[in-house]
C-alpha cells in the first residue's frame, strides 16, 4: 500500500494509516469475520434450514417490510418538511430545526418506552385511536411507528441542502411559461432532489431494518406476528443457540452490504448530478 | 401595425407589466400556510409529542419519587457505568477519527474509496449484530473464549464487552466528521508550514487542530450522544447483572419491564435531557461555525 501512493511532503502517513488499518481491523473487520467463520461451521443445509424456518422468514418479512413502509412515509413527509423548513419560514423555525435530529440523540430504549406510552391504548394518542378501533401499540402498526421515529431525519437531512442550494428562476420561468404548481412540482422539483430523496430513503430504511431497541417496547413481540429479526437472533443467543444466531446475523449483514454498496451509488450520483448542474 | 399599438390596452395590461419580472404569477396564498401546518403536524405527532410523554411519565408519582428513583445505588451504578463506557470510547475513536482523517484527506493512495466505506459500515450494521460478533470472538464458545477463561478474564458479560461494543457503534463519528471538512480544507497550509521546518507534531498543533477543532467538538458531541444511549449491542454483551454490567439505558429496560413505569421513565429523563443538550450544542455548533468553514 505504501508504494501505492503518491508522494508528498507531509509526514504521518505511516503512523496515521497503520493506526487507521490497525484499529480498524481490531474492532470492525476481525469481528464482523467471525461472524462469517462461525457459519463456515455449519452445512449449507442446516444454514438454510435456519434461515428459512417460519419464525425466522416471518421476521424477516417483518423487519424488511415495515423498514421499507416507514422509510416511504419518511420520503415524503420528510421532503415536505425540508421543503417547509427552507422555502417557508415561520416562527419557530430554528426549534423545529433542531428538533428534528432528535432521533439521532435520543437513546433508541427512551424511544422505545415513550412511544409506547403514547400509543398504548390508554396513552395521549392511542386512546383515541383505539375509540376509532385502531390498535397501534403491541401489533405490527407499533413496530412502524418506532421505524417512522428512527428514520424521520435522515431524508430531511440529506433534502435540505440541496433544497437550499437550489435555483429558484428555473421554477419561476416554468410558472411564467404558464406550468401549474404541481406540474413544477413534477417536472422540476422532484427531479432535482430525486438523488438526495433515494440516498435518504436508502438510509432510512438501512437504519430500520436493523434497528432494535426502539421496536422491542412497543412490538409486544409476537412469535409469526410482531417479532422483528434482531429480536430472533437475541432469543437463539439467549437459548445457546448460536450458530442459529450467526446464520441470521449473516443474512442481516449481507443485506447492510448490499444497502451500503446501493448508498455508495446514491451518493455518486448525487454528487455527479451536483457537479453538473454547477457546470451549466 | 401602427394602428395596432395606437389601440387604448386593456385596464389590467399595464399593471401586469409593471409586476417584477422572475416573480410567478398568481402565487396561491393557502398553499404554504397548508404545507406548512401538515409539516409542523407531523413533526408535533412524531417528535414533540414523544418527548413530552417521557418527562410526564417522569413526574407522575411526584418529584420526590422522581429524585429518589435517580439516585437509588443501582441508577447511580448504571450512570457511572454509562460515563466510564463513553469515557473510554469517545477518545479512542477521536484517536482514531483524527488519524484516519490526517491520512485520508493529506494523502492520496490507492484503495481510499474501500477504506472509507469500511469505515462507516458500522452504522449500517444492526446494533444487536453488532453486539453479536463481540460474542462469538470473545463469549464462551467463541474464538478466544477458552483461553481468556483459562487466563480468569471476563470480556462478555462485562464491563469490557460494553466498551467494546460502545466502541462499535460509535466508531464512524469523529472519523466522518472530519474527513470531509480535512478535504475541503485542503493541504496548502500544512504544506507550508513544513516546508518553513515545522515538525509533523508542530503541524497537526498549530495548523491542522485549530482548523478543525469546531468539526471535532461535533463529532465528538454526536458520539457521546451514541455511546451513552446504546441499547441493543450492549444489550446482547452485558448480560444484564444489576449493579455491576447494567448502562443507564440497560436499567430503564429493567425497571419499565418490572411495571415500575415511573421510575422507568425518571431514568429515561436524564436520557433525553442529554440528548436535548446534545442538539442545543450541536446547533451551536452547526451555526458558528461549521456552515462558515465548508
Amino acid at each position: 500500500m505504501l508504494t501505492l501512493r503518491r508522494p508528498s511532503v507531509l509526514p504521518g502517513f505511516r503512523l496515521t494509516l497503520g493506526t487507521t488499518l490497525f484499529y480498524l481491523a481490531l474492532i470492525v473487520l476481525i469481528p464482523l469475520s467471525a461472524a462469517f467463520a462461525k457459519t463456515l461451521s455449519m452445512t449449507w443445509e442446516q444454514f438454510w434450514m435456519t434461515v428459512t424456518a417460519p419464525r425466522v422468514l416471518a421476521s424477516l418479512r417483518l423487519s424488511f417490510g415495515a423498514a421499507f413502509i416507514a422509510a416511504l412515509v419518511n420520503a415524503v413527509f420528510g421532503l415536505l418538511v425540508a421543503w417547509v423548513l427552507v422555502r417557508n419560514p415561520f416562527p419557530g423555525r430554528r426549534i423545529v430545526d433542531a428538533l428534528v435530529d432528535l432521533p439521532f440523540a435520543l437513546p433508541t430504549a427512551v424511544a422505545g418506552i415513550a412511544l409506547t406510552a403514547v400509543y398504548a391504548p390508554n396513552g395521549w394518542l392511542g386512546a383515541p385511536l383505539a375509540a376509532l378501533g385502531i390498535k397501534v401499540a403491541f401489533t405490527p402498526l407499533g413496530v412502524l411507528v418506532a421505524l417512522i421515529f428512527i428514520g424521520l431525519p435522515f431524508v430531511v437531512r440529506t433534502v435540505q441542502p440541496v433544497l437550499e442550494d437550489m435555483e429558484k428562476e428555473l421554477e419561476e420561468a416554468a410558472r411564467l411559461l404558464g406550468a401549474r404548481p404541481f406540474q413544477v412540482f413534477m417536472r422540476i422539483v422532484l427531479p432535482t432532489l430525486m438523488p438526495a430523496l433515494l440516498t435518504g430513503f436508502t438510509l432510512a430504511f438501512a437504519r430500520a431494518v436493523g434497528e432494535y431497541g426502539s421496536v422491542v417496547f412497543i412490538a409486544g413481540n409476537m412469535p409469526m406476528v410482531s417479532e422483528i429479526a434482531p429480536l430472533v437472533i437475541i432469543s437463539k443467543l439467549e437459548q445457546y443457540d448460536y450458530p442459529g444466531a450467526t446464520a441470521l446475523a449473516v443474512v442481516m449483514l449481507l443485506a447492510s452490504f448490499v444497502m451500503l454498496l446501493a448508498i455508495n451509488l446514491l451518493q455518486g450520483w448525487m454528487r455527479r448530478r451536483n457537479a453538473q448542474e454547477r457546470n451549466v | 401595425m401602427a394602428a395596432v399599438l395606437d389601440k387604448p390596452l386593456p385596464e389590467a395590461a399595464p399593471r401586469r407589466v409593471a409586476r417584477p419580472i422572475g416573480r410567478p404569477p398568481s402565487r396561491s396564498r393557502w398553499m404554504p400556510i397548508a404545507l406548512t401546518t401538515v409539516a409542523l403536524a407531523y413533526v408535533t405527532i412524531a417528535l414533540f409529542v414523544p418527548l413530552a410523554a417521557v418527562f410526564v411519565e417522569a413526574f407522575r408519582k411526584g418529584i420526590a419519587h422522581y429524585f429518589a428513583s435517580i439516585s437509588e445505588p443501582d441508577a447511580l451504578s448504571a450512570i457511572r457505568l454509562t460515563f466510564t463506557a463513553a469515557a473510554i470510547a469517545v477518545p479512542a475513536n477521536l484517536v482514531f477519527g483524527v488519524s484516519a482523517a490526517w491520512a485520508i484527506a493529506k494523502f492520496d493512495f490507492k484503495g481510499k474509496a474501500i477504506l472509507i466505506t469500511l469505515i462507516d459500515l458500522p452504522f449500517s450494521v444492526s446494533p444487536v449484530v453488532s453486539g453479536l460478533v463481540y460474542v462469538l470472538m470473545f463469549g464462551l464458545q467463541g474464538w478466544f473464549g477458552p483461553w481468556l477463561q483459562a487466563h480468569d478474564i471476563k470480556i462478555i458479560f462485562a464491563v469490557p464487552g460494553i466498551v467494546l461494543a460502545t466502541i462499535f457503534v460509535t466508531f464512524p463519528f469523529v472519523a466522518r466528521e472530519l474527513i470531509p471538512l480535512m478535504q475541503a480544507q485542503g493541504r496548502d497550509e500544512e504544506e507550508a508550514a513544513v516546508a518553513l521546518g515545522a515538525s509533523g507534531w508542530q503541524t497537526f498543533w498549530r495548523v491542522t487542530l485549530p482548523n478543525v477543532k469546531w468539526g471535532i467538538l461535533y463529532g465528538v458531541i454526536l458520539c457521546n450522544a451514541r455511546a451513552m444511549g446504546e441499547f441493543g449491542a450492549v444489550s446482547v454483551v452485558s448480560g444484564h447483572i444489576r449493579g455491576t454490567t447494567n448502562t443507564l439505558p440497560l436499567h430503564v429496560e429493567i425497571l419499565y419491564n418490572e411495571y415500575n413505569f415511573a421510575a422507568a421513565f425518571a431514568c429515561a429523563s436524564l436520557l433525553a435531557f442529554l440528548a436535548l443538550v446534545t442538539l442545543v450544542i450541536k446547533t451551536v455548533v452547526e451555526r458558528r461555525f461549521l456552515k462558515a468553514a465548508r
